[in-house]
C-alpha cells in the first residue's frame, strides 16, 4: 500500500462495485434487473467515456494486495446480505466453482495452449468419483475432493498420448471426441447411475454437518452459507495458484510454448513437458472443482456435463479473455448470472448467449478484460 | 450371427457411411480453402431437412395434385439452394471477418454459429422442439435377399449421394472452377495473383459445402422418416471426426473416413461384447487411437507441418 489515499480510492471503487452487484442480485422484478444491467451499461461505458479506466487499472496494479483483500472482503458481505436466500446464494456458489474449473482450463489454454473442448468431462470426472467414494467408503470429504482431482488428472493422462501427438484442429478433434465418449458412458453405465445419476450424501467436515442449516449466535442461516464460503475458498487457492504459476519461471516456460514452440525448443524449452504438466494440472484443478459442484449439488447426472457445458466453459474463457483471471471471474459471473435473473428469456437463453459469444468474437476477439503483458520486474516499466 | 442379419448391418452401415461421407466433404473442402474448422457445418445438415420439409409442406399447399417425382425433386433441389444461400451467408459475415484470428476463435465462433442454428430451428419452427415425421417421398419397393430386406429408397438415396460425391470430385478435379478452388486452397495470396477472384471462390465453395450438407439432412430424413433439430450436434461431431480420420483438405479422405466411422459404429453394435449402447463410446474410443496413430489422419494433408 503506497498511501491511505489510495486505499481509500480502492475502497470506495470495491464498495460501489459491490454496493451494485448486492442490488443486482436482490433484483426482483425482470424491469428492476433490466434497469439494474442498464445502469451498469451506462457506468461502464461513462467510465471509458471519460478516460477513467487507465487511472483505475494503474491504482489495482499498485495496490494490488489491499486490492484481493478488498474483493474477498466485499464477497463475504454479499454472501452475510443474502445469508437467508438459499437460491442467490446458490448462484455464488456456481459462480465459484465455476470459475475455479475455468482457471483450470486457463492454465492449460491461457498459458501452455493445450486445447481442451471437454472441460465439462473433467468437472463431471471430478463429481463422479466424489459422489462413488462418497457412497461406498467412508472417505472424510476433503480427501474426496483431493481424490476427484487426482482421477481426472490420471484419466486426462490417458488423453495425453494423442493430445501431445497432434496439434491445431487434430488435438481439438481428440478433447472433442472424449467429451462425447465420456458423456455417452456416463448415460449407459448402469454402475453410475445412467441417465438418473448419483446421489451424494451431505458433506461432513471436521464436525461441521454442510446439510444443516447455519446457526450463529440463535440465528439461523441457509446451510449454502457453508458451501459458499467452501467454494470461496477453493476459488482463492485456485486463483493464487493461478497467479503464482503466471508470475514465475513455470509462467515464463508455458507462455513460450504457447507463443512459439519451435523457438521455446530452441532455447532449451521442453515443449512436451510442460504441455503435459499444464493438461495435468488444470485437470486435476478442474476435477476439484467438479468434486465440490456435485457435493453443492448433492447429486449428480450426465446432462450436466455434455459437450454444451464444455463449450460454456471455453466460452467464458474467450469472453473474459485469455489468460485472464480476473476476467474470467467477471465472465463466469456473467454468464452464470445473466440467463437467471432473466426467468422471461430463459427460453431463449441459449440462443442468446451463443449470438453473444458469437458477436464478442467477431467484434472484440481479445475478450472483456484482456491479459496485460507480462512486467519482468515488479512495478517497474512493461 | 446370421447371414442376412449381417447383410442388414451392411446395408446399414453403407447408408450411414454415405451420409458422414457427404458432411465430410463439406468439412474438408472448407479446410481446404479457408484453413477453417466451420463447426456449425452439422447443423447445416439440420437446417437442409427442416427446408426440405418446409417446401414440401409448401408444395402440398399450393399445389396437392402434383406427381410424387415432381415434388421429390423440387423439395430436393429447394433445399439445396436455400442451404447453399445460408452458406453463402455464413462465409460472408462470419468466417471472413475472421480469416485472420486464432484458430480457436473461428472455432468456437462456429460453433456458437451452430448453437444459435439449433436454438432458432426450436424455437421458431412451428413446434420445432419436437421430433417432427418427414414424408416418405420415395417409393417403397423393396426385394428379400435370403433374410435381409433391400429396399429401393435406400438404394436410391445410396446412388443419389455417391452421384453427388463423384460430381463434387469431378468439378474439383476437372474443370476450370475446381482449378481455381485447388489453386485458392494451395495458397490464396498466389492464386489472387494469377487473376483468380478470391471472394467468389470462396462464396462457391461454401455453396457447394452446404449443399451437399443439405442432401445428408434431405438423406436422413428420408431414411428415417423423422428429423428433430438436435441431428446436427453430433452429425456435425462425426462429420468433422471422419474428415480428420481420412486427413483434413482431401476429399477421398472424407469419404473413406465416413465409412470409416460408419462401420466402426456397426461393429460396436454387432460384434462387440458389450450391450449396443456404447457403440458411440467404442467408435470415438477408436478414432482417438487413430488420432493418435496417425496425428494428421490416414491419407494425410499435403503440408502436415506448418512452421
Amino acid at each position: 500500500m503506497r498511501n491511505t489515499k489510495d486505499f481509500f480510492r480502492c475502497a470506495g471503487l470495491a464498495l460501489a462495485l459491490f454496493a451494485y452487484l448486492t442490488l443486482f442480485f436482490g433484483a426482483e422484478d425482470e424491469w428492476s434487473i433490466a434497469a439494474y444491467v442498464l445502469l451498469g451499461v451506462g457506468g461502464v461505458i461513462a467510465l471509458v467515456s471519460f478516460g477513467a479506466l487507465p487511472a483505475i487499472e494503474r491504482l489495482i496494479q499498485a495496490n494490488e494486495r489491499a486490492c484481493q483483500a478488498l474483493m474477498i472482503a466485499g464477497t463475504l458481505g454479499i454472501i452475510a446480505v443474502f445469508r437467508e436466500d438459499h437460491y442467490t446464494l446458490f448462484l455464488l456458489g456456481t459462480i465459484f466453482v465455476y470459475s475455479a474449473a475455468v482457471l483450470g482450463i486457463n492454465v492449460q489454454l491461457g498459458y501452455a495452449g493445450v486445447i481442451n473442448f471437454s472441460g465439462a468431462s473433467f468437472f463431471g470426472i471430478g463429481g463422479y468419483t466424489a459422489a462413488v467414494f462418497l457412497q461406498n467408503t467412508p472417505a472424510p470429504p476433503l480427501l474426496t475432493l483431493l481424490l476427484g482431482g487426482i482421477f481426472s488428472a490420471v484419466i486426462g493422462s490417458i488423453l495425453l498420448f494423442p493430445v501431445l501427438r497432434t496439434s491445431g484442429h487434430y488435438s481439438a478433434l481428440v478433447t472433442m471426441a472424449f467429451a462425447l465418449l465420456l458423456k455417452v458412458f456416463l448415460e449407459v453405465s448402469e454402475w453410475l447411475g445412467g441417465p438418473q445419476g448419483l446421489a451424494l450424501p451431505s458433506l461432513k467436515f471436521l464436525g461441521i454437518d454442510f446439510a444443516e442449516d447455519l446457526v450463529i449466535m440463535g440465528n439461523e442461516y441457509s446451510f449454502y452459507v457453508k458451501y459458499d464460503l467452501a467454494c470461496l475458498l477453493l476459488l482463492i487457492m485456485t486463483f493464487t495458484f493461478a497467479q503464482r504459476i503466471e508470475r514465475s519461471w513455470m509462467g515464463l516456460a508455458m507462455d513460450a510454448v504457447r507463443i512459439d514452440e519451435t523457438a521455446a525448443a530452441c532455447f532449451g524449452i521442453s515443449v512436451t513437458r510442460w504441455k503435459i504438466t499444464a493438461f495435468t494440472m488444470g485437470n486435476f484443478v478442474i476435477g476439484v472443482a467438479g468434486a465440490l459442484y456435485s457435493m453443492m449439488l448433492s447429486y449428480i447426472n450426465p446432462s450436466n456435463f455434455t459437450f454444451s457445458d464444455s463449450l460454456l466453459f471455453l466460452s467464458i474463457l474467450l469472453l473474459g479473455g485469455i489468460g485472464s483471471l480476473w476476467g474470467v471471474i467477471a465472465a463466469t459471473a456473467f454468464m452464470v448470472v445473466i440467463p437467471e435473473k432473466f426467468q422471461i428469456i430463459q427460453e431463449y437463453r441459449y440462443l442468446i448467449y451463443s449470438a453473444m459469444v458469437l458477436m464478442m468474437i467477431v467484434f472484440r476477439p481479445s475478450g472483456l478484460l484482456p491479459r496485460k503483458p507480462r512486467r519482468y520486474i515488479a512495478g517497474g516499466p512493461l | 450371427m446370421d447371414i442376412s442379419l449381417l447383410l442388414q448391418f451392411f446395408i446399414n452401415g453403407c447408408m450411414l457411411g454415405m451420409m458422414y461421407a457427404l458432411v465430410a466433404v463439406g468439412f474438408t473442402l472448407f479446410f481446404g480453402v479457408l484453413d477453417v474448422i466451420v463447426f456449425s457445418h452439422g447443423d447445416s445438415v439440420m437446417v437442409g431437412a427442416f427446408a426440405g420439409l418446409s417446401f414440401y409442406l409448401l408444395c402440398m399447399y399450393l399445389s396437392p395434385g402434383m406427381p410424387v417425382w415432381l415434388v421429390t425433386l423440387f423439395v430436393s433441389f429447394a433445399g439445396m439452394a436455400f442451404v447453399a444461400g445460408f452458406g453463402m451467408l455464413v462465409s460472408r459475415f462470419v468466417i471472413m471477418p475472421l480469416r485472420s484470428a486464432p484458430a480457436l476463435n473461428t472455432l468456437l465462433a462456429t460453433m456458437m454459429l451452430g448453437t444459435v442454428m439449433r436454438e432458432a430451428v426450436r424455437l421458431f419452427f412451428p413446434d420445432g422442439s419436437n421430433p417432427k415425421p418427414f414424408p416418405r417421398l420415395l417409393p417403397d419397393w423393396s426385394w428379400k435377399f435370403g433374410g435381409a430386406l433391400l429396399r429401393f429408397d435406400n438404394i436410391a438415396l445410396f446412388i443419389a449421394g455417391g452421384l453427388l460425391i463423384v460430381g463434387v470430385a469431378l468439378l474439383i478435379n476437372h474443370t476450370r472452377l475446381g482449378m481455381a478452388i485447388r489453386a485458392v486452397a494451395q495458397d490464396a495470396e498466389a492464386a489472387q495473383i494469377m487473376g483468380v477472384d478470391f471472394p467468389f471462390i470462396v462464396l462457391l465453395t461454401f455453396a457447394i459445402g452446404s449443399a451437399v450438407a443439405a442432401f445428408a439432412g434431405l438423406m436422413n430424413g428420408l431414411y428415417y422418416n423423422e428429423i428433430n433439430f438436435n441431428l446436427g450436434l453430433l452429425l456435425g461431431v462425426i462429420g468433422f471426426s471422419s474428415a480428420v480420420i481420412g486427413g483434413l483438405g482431401n476429399i477421398y479422405g472424407a469419404i473413406l473416413g465416413g465409412f470409416v466411422f460408419a462401420f466402426l459404429q456397426v461393429f460396436g453394435t454387432v460384434a462387440m461384447p458389450f450391450s449396443s449402447a456404447y457403440k458411440d463410446v467404442f467408435a470415438f474410443g477408436v478414432v482417438i487411437v487413430l488420432m493418435a496413430i496417425f496425428p494428421t489422419g490416414i491419407l494425410s494433408e499435403r503440408q502436415s507441418q506448418r512452421v
